[in-house]
């Protein structure tokens, strides 16, 4: 399997990519890991003229910054967050996640802003981000802004960046959440997309659910919040009864659809039970 | 790009040095030249195979800068000054690796497609963490697929590698 031919930049800064991805418009396509936009051009999904390398573009550091909050570099590896110990420090829920996707040779290469700006609906990393409030931030030729990782998406491969924008970091902001889960169910244990995945965080103080966060992921055309079964949650003693009915709430909130992977009841039903166990994993373990 | 002619058909091609088993090759590539076919065309390296060239099987798996990757999703230019190490690089000369060894005595392969992206998968774990538990070469080789079903003698041999060490 050969890719078609493309012209190939490899810009020193973020400036001169934007200005790239403004010169050739709707032709070119950004390059990171590779993992998803090779295959596509293989399979003649996708068939890019220009390819602009990112790969001078350094932002793949993962560093804890006092009052920004942890910082993720866009470029940086699903591995890197695997083993940053700065992250296990804090959010070993966002590690966790990322070693649940694919396998180690895609997780030595892909990348965060890929994972992120590829909008695939059954993505790993989108739910715990949105669980934790995160923040990504996008530069393009007319400056720089910040939005939610949850309204970044508008559909499935769909986003809110611009044709020029680049994603460059996510942001982790510091939070009063106690604890964060992410629970992936995969038809296979390596290399497998999600079938269903749920994130939650959640803060706990004295045995009383403050505020909750869910994020499901692979049940919508998009990451969807849960909104109903955290507004459920709030304010309430934590009890096995009240985890099994917000699993309810949730599961009543998410649009499956049947697929080759699972069916739309089959999704629901396990929405209904990893949210459950996701919230009791966050309350008992903290970042886990 | 600074590297970069236009040949008489118009078609761009650029320059590209990658190290390879601890040797500097420079080639002039196009610019859809994936890093396997670097290897087994521009190099003659046949030691890396292709099998589904999708990502999924890993019989083209090759250290980059130390860290296993599929092949055949990396561009040759996207490794531009970096260090590749293959199958051909696993072995001292004459002397097998000690993982190489242990796949003999192990009888870890069948049909053998598998095993080039088997060994450099469990060479790169092994020099990560020279002393892994089942879990961990399992983990480790999971990108890796073997169609004989030889898994179970891989891990031993792998295992035993390690202990070996």
């Amino acid at each position: 399997m050969y890719l078609p031919d493309f012209e190939y930049y490899a810009p020193d800064n973020i400036a001169e990519a934007c200005k790239l991805l403004t010169q050739f418009g709707e032709k070119a396509k950004l390059l990171a890991g590779g993992t998803d936009i090779i295959i596509k051009m293989k399979k003649e999904v996708l068939a890019p003229e220009v390819l602009i390398s990112t790969k001078n573009l350094g932002m793949n550091k993962i560093e804890y910054v006092p009052g920004k909050g942890m910082v993720i570099g866009a470029r940086a590896t699903h591995n890197d967050l695997v083993k940053s110990e700065v992250l296990a420090g804090k959010y070993a829920s966002v590690s966790n996640a990322a070693k649940q996707m694919a396998h180690n040779q895609v997780r030595n290469v892909g990348t965060v802003g890929g994972n992120i700006s590829n909008a695939v609906p059954s993505a790993d990393l989108p739910p715990i981000f949105i669980s934790l409030n995160a923040t990504v931030k996008l530069v393009g030729s007319n400056g720089e802004r910040t939005v939610a990782m949850e309204e970044l998406f508008t559909g499935p491969g769909k986003t809110v960046l611009a044709q020029d924008e680049i994603i460059t970091e996510v942001v982790i902001p510091d939070q009063k959440m106690t604890g964060s889960n992410y629970i992936k169910f995969g038809l296979r244990k390596s290399g497998a997309l999600a079938v269903v995945g749920v994130a939650v965080a959640v803060q706990v103080e004295n045995n009383v659910i403050k505020d909750a966060r869910i994020a499901l992921g692979a049940v919508a055309p998009t990451p969807v919040r849960a909104k109903k079964a955290e507004e459920f949650l709030k304010g309430k003693t934590v009890s096995d009864e009240l985890l099994a009915e917000a699993g309810v709430i949730a599961s009543g909130e998410c649009k499956p659809i049947s697929d080759i992977r699972a069916s739309a009841e089959y999704r629901t039903d396990l929405v209904r039970i990893f949210t459950r166990r996701a919230l009791r994993k966050a309350i008992d373990e903290g970042h886990v | 790009m600074a590297n970069c002619i236009v040949d008489k058909d118009g078609v761009k091609r650029y320059l590209v040095t990658v190290n390879v088993n601890g040797s500097d090759f420079t080639k002039v590539v196009k610019a859809n030249t994936l890093l396997v076919n670097f290897l087994r065309e521009e190099l003659d390296m046949i030691g890396t195979k292709k099998g589904c060239e999708l990502g999924d099987c890993g019989c083209c798996t090759v250290m980059l800068d130390g860290k296993a990757v599929n092949a055949c999703l990396v561009l040759a230019l996207d490794v531009d000054g970096r260090e590749v190490t293959t199958i051909e690089g696993i072995a001292d000369g004459e002397d097998l690796d000690i993982v190489q060894e242990k796949f003999i005595e192990h009888a870890a392969f069948q049909c053998g497609f598998c095993t080039s992206g088997m060994i450099v998968s469990s060479r790169a774990l092994l020099n990560e963490n020279p002393s892994p538990s089942e879990y961990e070469v399992r983990e480790a080789i999971a990108g890796n697929l073997c169609r004989c079903t030889g898994y179970v003698n891989i891990v031993e041999a792998v295992l035993d590698a390690a202990e070996k060490k």
